[in-house]
Formats: C-alpha cells, structure tokens, sequence
C-alpha cells in the first residue's frame, strides 16, 4: 500500500479524446519522487520533439508530501518543453492545484496531444471531462477565473497572451500564482486549453501521522526562527519585496539593463512603501505558514502586489521609479499572463537598443501590444534574446539561453554568476539559489566575490533544489530547514526509510536527466555563459563596495571544474558511465 | 579553500574547543574539485571516504579538549548503553540539532550512516592496549567549512551544559553515581575562571554613526574575549537615531565589523532581513525599556542554572517536557528571572517573553538558551550585567552542588 502518494498518474491524449490511468511500481515513485522528477521523465521520451508537436507532453505534477501538513507543500511543478528557449521549461507554482489534485486521488497529469479548437479541461475525483471553452478563449484571465468561479477547486488557466503567441506566456493558478518562467502558457495554448479545473474529495493516505506532526514542529520552530522568513522585515510580513533593500545595499540591483548595478531612486521604491500604500494583506500557498504572497487594496479592490523580481526589474531595471506604474504593469502581465521578469527585460532591451526612454504610458501600451501581439509587441513577444537577435544587437539581451536574468546582478555574487550560467532552463536564479549563502547567510555566510569552493556549492544546491522541487515544498524553507527536517517529513509521510543524503541522490539524477535533455537539443558549453557585459563592465561601486567585471578565466575555471564535478565532458555534455550510475541512459549522438 | 580551513581551524582553538599540536589539533577538510586539509593526519583517508560516500563540501574532525573530551566520552559511552544518541535539552540542540548520534568506531561506514541523517556524529573513545584514544566529533557542510564548525561548537556547548545539569539533577534526586562524582570533580580544574574585571568600554551616550558601530563591535569582541558565549555567538544592538543597529544572523561577535545591519524603527527600509534572529525581542525590549544598548551571550552557568528544576515539583508538572517554551512558574537565579520561550518569532517565541521580563530588570535568563542584559547609554552597564550574572550563577551552581553532596 502507497502512503504519500496516491498510485494514479492521469494521462490524457486530446488528439485521441482518451484518457488512460496509468499505475507505477513503488520504483518509479522512489526515483522520481514527484514534480519536477516526475516531469523530467516523460518528457526525457519525446524531448527531441518540437516544443509544439502534437506528441510533446505538458505534465503537472504534486509530490507525495501535497495534500499533508507537511510545510510548504502546496506547490506544484509543471514541465514541458520551453517555447522561449528550447530547453527542459518547468515552473514551481503555488496556490491549491497539487493538494487538490492529490485530493482527486491523482499524484500527476500528463497531457499530449492537441484539441481542435478551445476546451477546458474538468477533473472531479476520478472523472474527467472536456468543456468547449470557444467562449472563453481571448479572455483575460480575471475574468475567466470569475466566470469559473472555482470556490473549493483549483484553477489554472491562460490568458490572451498565450493564445495569441507570447514566448514568455505564463500560467495563472489560482487568481494569484503565476507559473511565469519558460513560457508554459504557451504549451498550454498550443494544445488549445484554457484551463485546468481541479476539485477532490478525498484524503491522502499518511504512514505516521504522529511522526508528521513532530517533523513539522521542528520545521516550524526553525522556520520562526528565521529572519529571512518570519521576522519583522522578512518575507512573512514584507513579501519577496523584503530583498529589495538588501539588493540595493548590496550594490546588485540590476539597473539599465544591466549596465548599472544601482538605482539611485530605490529606496523611495521598497517593500515598505508598497505596504504603506497598498495595506496588504498575507496570502498563500494553501497549508503554507509563511505565506509570502502580498495582496494589496487599490481603488477598494484587491490586487496582487508584485514580487521582488517585478519591483526590480519595473523600476531599475527599465529606468522607471513610480510603484503604482509597477504594480500596474504586474497587473497587465497577470491580466494577459505574461512573466514579468521576460516583460521587464525585454523593454530593458528595446530601451537600450532604441535609447528612448520610458513612459508610463508607453510601457503600459507596450505591454498591451505584446500580448495582444500588434504592432512592435510582436517582436516584444519573442523575449529580450528574441527580440534583440532580430534588432541586429544580440548582446543587448540580458538572458542565458535565452532567458531574461532575474533581479540579482550576477557581478555582485559570483555564485549566482555560475548558477545563471549552468542552469537547465536558462537565466534563472533558482536552480542553485546562492543568494541563500551568498546574501541571506544561511546556512552560513560565503565570500560573494569569489568562486572559491561555487562549483561544488552550486552542483550540491542544484541538486537540493531538485528534490524539493520533486517534494513539491517551497524554497524559500530551506532560508531555515534543511533537507535533514524534510527528510524526516517524508519518512512520516511515507513510511520509507530515507535520508537527506539518499534524497540529494535523488535530486542528483533528475537534475543529470535534465542536463540529458538540453544535450538532446544541441545545448552545451557554448551556451554555459553569461552575457559578456559582465565579464567586460564594471558594476556601480560605492560604499566601500567594489563590484568590477567578473574575472571571465575565474568563471571558466570554475566552470570547468563544475562539469568535473557534475560527471559531464570538457564540453558540459553528459557521459554515458555517469548516466549508468545514475539509472539513465545516455549515448552521444 | 585553504583560507578558509586554517580560519576555523583556529576558531576552534580560539575557542578552546581544539590545541594547537596534539590529537587535538583540528582537522578539516573542504572539497571543490579535489579535496584539501588543512593538515596532514592518519585520519583523513576514512574521512576521505566519508567525502566520497556523501554530497558535502567539507569535513570537520575534532578530538576536543578537556573538560570536554571527558565529558563527550562519559556522554557517549551512556548513550551506546542506551539508545545511541545523547539528548540534551538547550535551545541550540532542541532548535537545529535534535540529538547528538554516537557510534563506537571511527569507521566510514558507520559515519556517513549517520551524516546522512544528521549534522555530526560523535564517536566514542576507545581504548587499545594501554592507549586511550578520545572521542571525536566530525561534521559536515554542504556550503562552507564554517558549518561543521558552527556545528562542533554547538555539541561540545550542549555536552557541558547536559552534564553539569544532569548532574546537579542526578544529585537532587539522589541517584548520582561515583562515575558522575569523579567526572564532575575531573572537569572542575579544566573550567579556567571568568575574568571579574570589567573591560574598559566606550562611554556613551555615542554622538554618531561611526561611534556607533566602534561600540558594537567592540562590545561583541569583548563578549567573546571574556568567554561569555558558546564559541563566538550571540548577538548585540545599539539604538541611535531611531535606528537599531544590530549584529547579522550567523555573524561571530568577535568579528562584527561589516557584520552590524542598521534598522530604522519605523520600519522604513527591510534591510532587516539579514539582522539577528532576536531582531524582534531586541527591538520589543527598545520599545518597552529605555535602554540603548542589549546584549546577549551564552554564559554557561547562567544556562545550567536556568535548567535547575526541583525534581519533585518537576514531576508533578503538566509541561515537564516543554520547561522551554511552557514554564509555568516564576522562576529566578540570584533575582535574575528566567523566562522560557525560543528562538525567533513564533507563538513560543521569547520575543513574547524576554521584553516583559527586562521592563523591571537589566538582565533575563532565556530557559535553556542564554542571558540579555540592558544598558542606558551605553554598553557598559549591559556587559557588567552580563558578567556579574554569570559570576552569581556560577557561585549558586557549586554552593547547591556543595551543599547537596553534603548531604550524601
């Protein structure tokens, strides 16, 4: 008997209008935990396809501790193959969707297939259902929710955006989660769904509910203890925008495009700004304690205020200091679902391209454009890589395989430098998530201005951050726990003997299955890199803070001994005996 | 990486956990691509294939001194009689380590079993022919060295505050052993003696930002100079300007410069965010008192004492197993009182518990955790505060344990 998970993955073929149930052996699960695993194996089979052939398959997925108390474990992961940049795209997302699909009894979708014209998609326990959904195709995506109105059930649903194209199309879970990275709304709307209905009765099944309790207590007690998370300036109170200060006191905001690494306005464009004026309100992940998620008051209706990444990248990033403009502009992107941090970044491109600089009016209109797709937002829709390949001025993107970097200037941490670099899914800051050591000083403080000791650091957080994506937990916990309290969590929850060390392993295969995937797609050293303004122009020194170019042979060197360290080849390419270790199979094409 | 070894490795001596010659002698080991020591030792090839059987990026390895060598062997020869882990009940064990694993053999195998699971493994001591080998504490980190320092620091802390409260328990309730008598009376000579004269600090109150931070960074130095804090922790702050400037989590109170975060109290910036866990219980305690400066150190007698419990009352209470977050009772050493609570921000937290109890007194005991002191203007009234408290806890400790082996 299974605890944790259900036993029930859902397949869903739209071409063939059939659905299948599949039941995998205790193996699969043990391997693949869930999430992010999980979707890394179905897509391994079809990953040479195009990202929009009919036979790719776009997977959600919760992990075996959704649906329990186990902290944080309201995420969910979704995977397919990413339209922007060709890679393995995935995204943790919060809201309600894995808890209640574990409550339907299912631990995963699996979708392939294509309908012929716009349907939703209807999960009620164990019975599935198409909805022609013509009528609710070219909505934006409040009022799709509202005309749904999911009440017990979880929502996931496209907006105009993604039907009409939009690299970067997002997700939106829930009214307020975004799946925002990798462009998976685009997936979505290839395969013509609107949206995803999710609603449960049931219960998941726990093996020591005793233990559980226990685990949690202690995830609890240290997440408290937590300034990062729970204390006054943290995110439980200041949401994601609590990083805002630190980033500017740390000469790292990404400002003009990258050409800067401090805004002179910043401090009048904090997190405590927003919370004198938007009052908001603490929100989250269904089960989550720390509830990071801001929803404001504006005009007497709520809104969702945005994330760290969006104040950034709105304001410094694009030359802009004005939060209600911000929060605005978050507004229009979850309105047409469009990631904010691809958005900003790419009208930091046309600005530098162009040297024009912005209105309010004019971002806003921007904005409408690209998800509408007319005019210049056509060429805005394909992301900064895409839109400055096009303009003739390639090195204006400031994206790794073509993907926007988020708000964190890689000059001002060097292990986020190589995160940035070897990521699987491009210029994100979460694969490894440094900023964790690197800024925040837990589980201790590193020397941000060194590689020494990053290329292990990296690859061991790569492969933590892994495992809590295939847990399906958030992230942000592990500011506090570690994998050691999880480890326990899933002990209770499971009944399976583990280790913090046994799930790392774990991680450490699902992550080489990724790095298999991206080979499979051509991608290699040569695209291991950062933009060469970094290793070309200085950062905004000040304060007794030097930020110069990074050093280009320190990052090779490091770089090097990462794919040393990972078991790939002097190229970044996998290696079959790695692979065997690991359960994969891999041969050089 | 080698910088980084040779700097804890002397962190532990300083901390006089470890020696500088000797079996004593720290060894740790950090690995990016190949793995470095900071010193040649029969032991680094099993600790090298403890590296190659687990995804760290550091070792850490002490035989520690005494007292604490004798204590670690007396603990960890209880606990393979029992269930082989030792369980103390401070704040630092109950919150990050949970218990403290032993095994009877320096052996590779044996040692990544239980690093899977936990943050360090103590092994026992062992005796062949006519040599007696000490225990040893190793432990791992999948970021810096620092963690397995920060980590042998906690468990040699936990062990010698789990003995001498254990003891004076043992003793209460009559059934100390001679073994537990002997130990004690071992590790007295090795205590060493807490400096009664008062440093000579800054004098405030301070006229701007840069005598600021000299205060706070001196006042930590001294904190840990005078040995009023497990290895270098603690945490320290200073309001000026309607700021708090206040030492970093995870920062050594030796070593604040560059380390020290500046809160402004109407919450106006989050640089916050990197600040001391107790951020919240300092700036409850500025808002409830009319102190400036607060510092906070883990002055072990005041811990030991804070644990002190009469074994009868003890057993007839309903929260006997939550003392720390759930004290009923007003309890006090030498008219200090001692407030339960825990680390951070939550129900139980002792930002709950710690500020009320500073409103009518310059210093608190946290149950199991550390001592606070409050001073006016500056840090002076704070630091003898800290030392006098800890000098009472100390005398009352031996008076009780003497008068209670009188009674034998």
């Amino acid at each position: 008997m299974l605890f944790g998970w259900t036993g029930n993955i859902l397949h869903i073929d739209l071409t063939k209008k059939e659905i299948e149930v599949e039941t995998p052996d205790i193996d699969i699960y043990m391997r693949y935990i869930g999430g992010k695993g999980m979707g890394g194996r179905y897509l391994r089979p079809v990953a040479e396809l195009p990202w929009d052939h009919p036979d790719m398959v776009f997977s959600i997925f919760s992990g075996p501790l959704s649906g329990t108390i186990s902290p944080t474990s309201g995420r969910t992961h979704i995977v397919s193959k990413s339209p922007l940049t060709g890679l393995v795209g995935d995204s943790s997302v919060g809201g309600k969707l894995a808890t209640r699909m574990k409550q339907a009894g299912w631990d995963g979708i699996v979708i392939k297939g294509r309908c012929s014209h716009p349907v939703g998609i209807e999960i009620m326990d164990s019975t599935v259902s198409l909805r022609v959904a013509d009528d609710l195709w070219g909505l934006d995506t409040e009022t799709v929710h509202h005309r749904l109105a999911p009440q017990h059930g979880s929502l996931a649903l496209i907006g105009p955006a993604a039907e009409n194209g939009v690299k970067y199309a997002s997700i939106t879970v829930d009214r307020h989660f975004i799946a925002g990275r990798s462009g998976l709304g685009l997936c979505l709307a290839k395969k013509n769904i609107k949206y995803l209905l999710v609603d449960g009765t049931g219960r998941c099944k726990i093996k020591n509910p005793d233990k559980l309790k226990q685990a949690r207590e202690d995830i609890l007690r240290l997440t408290a203890a937590s300034p990062a998370l729970m204390g006054k300036f943290g995110f439980t109170c200041l949401g994601t925008g609590a990083v805002f200060d630190l980033m500017d006191n740390r000469r790292m905001m990404p400002t003009d495009n990258f050409r800067r690494t401090r805004f002179e306005h910043a401090s009048k464009l904090n997190a405590a700004g927003y919370a004198e004026k938007y009052a908001p309100r603490k929100h989250g992940c269904l089960g989550c304690h720390i509830l990071c998620k801001k929803i404001g008051q504006k005009n007497g209706q709520a809104v969702s205020l945005p994330e760290f990444e969006t104040m950034s990248h709105f304001t410094a990033l694009i030359g802009c200091m004005d939060t209600d403009l911000v929060v605005k502009a978050n507004e229009l992107c979850n309105h047409y679902g469009m990631d904010t941090i691809s958005a900003a970044s790419t009208l930091a491109c046309r600005r530098e391209i162009t040297g024009i600089a912005y209105t309010e009016e004019k971002v806003l209109s921007l904005l409408t454009d690209t998800a509408l797709q007319r005019g210049e937002g056509v060429d805005l829709g394909l992301g900064a890589a895409g839109y400055a390949r096009k303009m003739g001025k390639p090195e204006a993107a400031m994206a790794v395989k073509g993907m926007a970097l988020p708000a964190y200037d890689p000059r001002g941490a060097y292990g986020m430098a190589l995160g940035y670099a070897l990521s699987t899914r491009g210029g994100c800051h979460l694969r490894a998530y440094p900023i964790s050591h690197e800024i925040f000083r837990k589980p201790v403080a590193t020397d941000r201005f060194s590689f020494s000791g990053k290329a292990r650091i990296i690859k061991i957080a790569e492969d933590l951050n892994t495992i809590i994506d295939s847990l399906t937990a958030c992230k942000f916990t592990f500011f506090a726990a570690g994998l050691e309290e999880y480890a326990d969590v899933f002990e209770a929850v499971t009944g399976i003997d583990t280790s913090a060390q046994d799930l790392l392993k774990k991680g450490e295969g699902i992550y080489y299955n990724e790095r298999i995937i991206n080979a499979l797609n051509g991608f290699d050293i040569k695209d291991d890199d950062l933009p060469a303004r970094f290793f070309t122009e200085p950062g905004s020194s000040g304060n007794n803070i030097l930020i110069p170019p990074i050093k280009r042979e320190d990052f090779i060197d490091a770089r090097n001994k990462y794919y040393d360290i990972r078991g790939l080849d002097t190229k970044g390419l996998p290696l079959e005996e790695k692979a065997k270790t690991l359960g994969l199979v891999w041969k050089k094409p | 990486m080698e910088k980084t070894l040779d700097k804890f490795v002397d962190r532990l001596i300083k901390a006089k956990l470890g020696a500088r010659s000797g079996p004593c002698f720290p060894l740790m080991g950090g690995q990016d691509d190949r793995i470095v020591w900071n010193r040649k030792a029969d032991e680094t090839r099993i600790l090298e294939k403890v590296f190659d059987g687990l995804h760290i990026n550091s070792l850490s390895f002490l035989r520690p001194i005494e007292p604490y060598t004798s204590i670690i062997a007396f603990l960890a020869k209880k606990a393979l009689e029992s269930d082989g882990t030792i369980s103390p009940k401070d704040c630092e064990t109950r919150t990050f380590l949970h218990d403290l694993p032993v095994i009877d053999e320096f052996n590779p195998d044996k040692i990544i079993q239980i690093l899977k699971k936990r943050k360090s493994v103590i092994v026992a001591p062992k005796t062949t022919g006519t040599k007696e080998i000490g225990p040893a504490i190793i432990a791992h980190g999948t970021v810096s060295p620092e963690q397995g320092f920060v980590t042998i620091s906690s468990v040699c802390f936990a062990c010698f505050i789990k003995f001498f409260t254990d003891y004076l328990e043992a003793l209460q309730k009559g059934i100390a052993t001679d073994s537990d008598h002997h130990l004690f009376d071992a590790a007295i000579p090795h205590l060493g003696t807490v400096r009664k004269k008062m440093p000579n600090l800054m004098k405030g109150p301070f006229q701007n930002e840069e005598n600021v931070y000299s205060a706070v960074i001196e006042a930590g130095f001294k904190t840990v100079e005078y040995g009023l804090v497990d290895s270098f922790f603690g945490n320290v702050s200073y309001l000026w300007n309607h700021t708090l400037y206040i030492s970093q989590t995870g920062s050594s109170l030796d070593e604040l410069a560059g380390c020290i975060d500046p809160v402004p109290l109407d919450g106006s910036t989050s640089a916050g965010i990197t600040a001391s866990s107790e951020l919240s219980a300092h700036m409850e305690i500025i808002q409830r008192t009319d102190c400036t400066a607060i510092l906070h150190g883990h002055p072990k007698f005041s811990v030991i004492l804070s644990m002190d419990c009469d074994p009868v009352e003890k057993a007839a209470c309903d929260f006997s197993d939550q003392c720390h977050i759930k004290c009923p009772k007003k309890r006090f050493a030498d008219g200090i009182p001692i407030v339960p609570g825990e680390v951070g921000t939550g129900p139980f937290g002792l930002c709950n518990t710690l500020p009320l109890a500073l409103e009518k007194n310059n210093s608190a005991i946290v149950y199991g955790h550390g001592l606070f002191t409050i001073g006016k203007n500056d840090f002076s009234q704070a630091f003898a505060s800290l030392l006098s408290v800890e000098h009472a806890c100390q005398r009352l400790y031996f008076e009780k344990i003497k008068q209670l082996r009188k009674n034998l």
